[in-house]
Parts: C-alpha cells; structure tokens; sequence
C-alpha cells in the first residue's frame, strides 16, 4: 500500500488520463498530479490515481523493477502481488 | 567523490553493483565502531524489497535494518477496527482494502463480521467504493486506511462530490509525526531513518527537516529498487559516522523538496491532523488524519451512532495480549523474539496485525523463511 506503479500515458481527457502499464490499458485519475500531463509522459500512480509525472528521461530506471516483478508470477511473492493490486485499483481496462 | 555518487553511475540491475554497495556499507559500518548500528525505515515496500531480493545478506552483521511503523494496516488501532466492525454489523455496506478483512479488533474482524452476515466488501481502491454507492440507494462506508500516500486519493474522491450515500470512516495515518516517537522511546537505539520514497513524492523531503533539527538523526529518501536501497542505506551510515545529521534525497526521480504541491492542498483541505493511538505502539500527536468538520456530512463517525461497547461483551480472551507487534513496529523486538510467531501466529490464523498484511513485518519475514537474514545476493537474488 506505500508502493505506487508507473505506467504511460496513452491519451488524457480532463482528468482523467488512459495509461498504459505493460500492455494493459487502464483509467486514471489526475486529480492530484503534480504537473500537467500529456501523452508519451509517464506517471506514478497509486489507488487509482496519479500522484507524480516522471521525467521521461528517469522513467526506464522507475520502471526496470516492476518489470522484474511482474516478469514470473511467483506464488507467495508479496511485493509482486501489491505491484498487481495496484494495477486492479485503476479504472476500468480500455481494449 | 562520495561512494553514493558512484553507486548512482551503475546500472540497477547489477549483482556486482549491489555486491560493492555491500562492501561499501560494511566498509563504513567498520569505521563507525559501534555493534550493533541500528537503522529504520518506514515502509512495508521497502521490508519487501529487502526480503524478496535478500539484500540483508549484504549487510554488515554490525547493520541492524528494523521495520518500523511502516505498515497502515498493521497500526490501524483495535478501536479503529471495533468502529469498523459496529458500523457492519449496524447494517451498512462497509467497503475496505482486502488487508483490512482479518485484521483483530476486540470482539473479531471485518472477516468475522462478514461471516455473521454483515455487508463487508473489498475494493481495491476508494474510487470503486464510490462507485458501488452511485449503483445502490443503500448507505456505504469505505474504511479508509493508508498513510498520506493514500489519504489523497480520498481526499480527491470528497473533493469531487460523492453521492449521498457514501461516507468514510478514516483511519488514514500521517507518518512523520511517528517517527518523532520512535525516536524519543526509552531504549530506542535508532541511530538514523531511511524515508519511504512514495509517502514523500506527496510530502516532499523537506517534511524531515525540523525533525532532523530536533533529533539529530540523519533521513535518506530512498526507492523501492534493490539498488535505490543499498544506495540509501549506504548514504545513512556515512551520515551516522560523520555525525552530520541532515535530510538526503536518493529518490530524486519521484521525490522533490516541496513534495506534490496539488496533493498537498487537497490532502489538507479535506483533512486534519488529530492525535491518536497507533497499535502497539503509543498516542502518536497528530499522527491519525481525519475529516474536517466542513466534510461532517460524509463523515461516518458523524453520519451514523457507531456502539463499539455493543461488541465488547462479546470480546473473548485472546492470544492478542501476547502479541509484540507494538514492540516489533518501534524497533524493540524483531519477530523471532515472538513466541507466537509461525506458531499460534500464521498468515492462515494471524493473532496479531504485522501477520496480516502483506506489509506486515511479521507477514514478510513468515513468507520469506522466518528469518530473512540468510538469502543471498549472489546467485541472482539481485537481478
């Protein structure tokens, strides 16, 4: 629950922005983003919301963890399964 | 140049860099002289990550890393939960992180609760709680818990009008006021704190300057990576053997000095810090957040009569008087000094809070073989 997941956004409509997360599509929300967000950038994002624009430049160090855990699902692997909550407190999957 | 800089050149996933970083954090461990010197972080992620990647095995035997309170689930308080639980079983819908379901309260859980026919549901986050209110006429409570972090997507769900049958029971907990406590425990021997690097993307690192100021302590914000860790941690211990107390960013990717400003304003528009008992541990000052009076109306504690005594008839006597989770979450004692733990206390029939949630110190060293002292860093744990 301290853990927030960053993903890219895809497209953003008012406030709320669609963001990819490996591959999968979902709504968030940017009520509380520190900074204006357009497509390409990449977002921190927690329960469902956005909390923090990473520089693109930084974003590939932020995401080579997450990467990691969700590589291979490993019973058992509690930080793998906050990463995936995470993931189920965004909106809803876009196709 | 400082060894941090270095570490910050390597790339992340890099066994050899995590080795070096080792040797480097036992190198100055050494000059420090001391045995044992004793760390805290803050943060059921960071405990996770250390465990999952087997990082203590990089660690100088000298180097005591100890989870504090970094776990919301775990310091939400017994009457915290009996609130919970009394709304329940009143007959409203109570909407709450899965964490939450077999936490104990004095007379049972929102698990138990459930299981005797009350309405509990899991949603993974606040925006489906509102979401469930908007399809039902009937009254729903989302039990809100979670540090700051968390606090501002509540904050940002009251701020954009939530149907009028929703309300909140906060329980939402504010961390630096807790560290101040940690600190000042008789016997504490906490020599310097590693910050959580999400709690301060909303908080900014600043927060811990007049904290520093008053406890001469040293605070590195560190991530979540097994590297932004070790780099961390590294940076602590040269501050504690300079005896240069002072707050250092090593997440500069997500943490900034003033934090999330826009954050800020809506966590504090909504909320107000009150003191407050966090479990286990002590009456933290300004340490619970709760709703301002202007947000009463979606207030549960002022929307509804919420008889917690109604439950404590029914209290049985419990194991939980044995339980250490206080002691273990303040650094006094770690969870093999338990004599429930892997025993009465499983993550299937947790006694205590710290084997409930998948922050838990206990929930994690459980997972991880009992004691995570003994995983290494070579062959691939740190990849």
């Amino acid at each position: 629950m301290c853990l927030g997941v960053p993903g890219k956004v895809v497209q953003v409509e008012g406030l709320v922005a669609t963001v990819d997360f490996w591959g999968l599509r979902k709504q968030i929300r940017l009520d509380v983003v520190d900074a204006p967000v357009a497509p390409g950038d990449y977002v921190l994002n927690h329960v469902g919301f956005a909390i923090r624009r990473i520089p693109a430049s930084e974003a590939e160090d932020t995401l080579a963890l997450y990467a990691e855990l969700l590589a291979r699902e490993v019973p058992g692997d509690l930080m793998a399964d906050d990463v995936r909550g995470e993931l189920a407190a965004t909106g809803r999957s876009e196709r | 140049m400082s060894s941090v800089a270095d570490a910050t050149q390597l790339k992340f996933r890099d066994p050899a860099a995590a080795r070096a970083l080792g040797a480097a954090i036992d190198k100055v461990t050494r000059e420090i002289g001391r045995d044992p010197v004793s760390v805290m972080h803050v943060c059921g992620s960071h405990e996770q990550a250390i465990a999952r990647f087997g990082l203590r095995a990089a660690f100088p035997p000298a180097l005591e890393v100890i989870m504090g309170p970094g776990c919301p689930v775990c310091i939400t308080d017994v009457p915290e939960v009996d609130e919970g639980v009394a709304l329940a079983r009143q007959g409203v819908r109570l909407a709450t992180y899965g964490d939450m379901l077999r936490v104990p309260g004095s007379a049972g859980s929102l698990a138990d609760a459930r299981a005797a026919g009350a309405k509990v549901e899991v949603v993974y986050g606040i925006s489906e709680a509102v979401e469930l209110a908007r399809q039902t006429d009937e009254e729903v409570v989302f039990f809100a818990t979670g540090f700051e972090t968390t606090a501002v997507a509540t904050a940002a769900e009251i701020l954009r009008g939530p149907p009028r049958n929703f309300s909140v029971l906060s329980a939402h907990k504010y961390i630096p006021p807790v560290m101040e406590i940690v600190a000042e425990m008789p016997g504490s021997r906490v020599e310097g704190f590693l910050a959580a690097g999400h709690a301060a993307t909303i908080t900014g690192w600043a927060v811990f300057e007049p904290f520093v100021e008053r406890h001469h302590l040293p605070v590195v914000v560190a991530g979540f990576e097994p590297l932004d860790i070790l780099a961390g941690l590294l940076r602590l211990v040269e501050l504690i053997r300079d005896r240069t107390p002072r707050v250092e960013n090593l997440y500069p990717r997500c943490v900034t000095r003033e934090g999330n400003l826009a954050a800020q304003e809506q966590l504090w528009k909504v909320f107000r810090p009150l003191g407050g008992r966090w479990r286990g541990i002590a009456h933290v000052p300004n340490g619970n957040l709760r709703l301002q009076d202007r947000w009463s109306d979606l207030d549960a504690r002022r929307r509804f009569q919420i008889d917690v005594k109604a439950l404590w008839d029914f209290a049985p006597p419990s194991l939980l008087q044995q339980c250490i989770c206080g002691e273990i979450m303040s650094g006094r004692e770690s969870p093999i000094s338990c004599a429930l733990f892997g025993k009465e206390c499983q993550p299937e029939t947790p006694v205590g809070a710290c084997m409930v949630s998948t922050e838990g110190t206990c929930r994690i060293w459980h997972q991880y073989g009992g004691h995570p002292q003994l995983g290494r860093v070579a062959a691939g744990a740190v990849r």
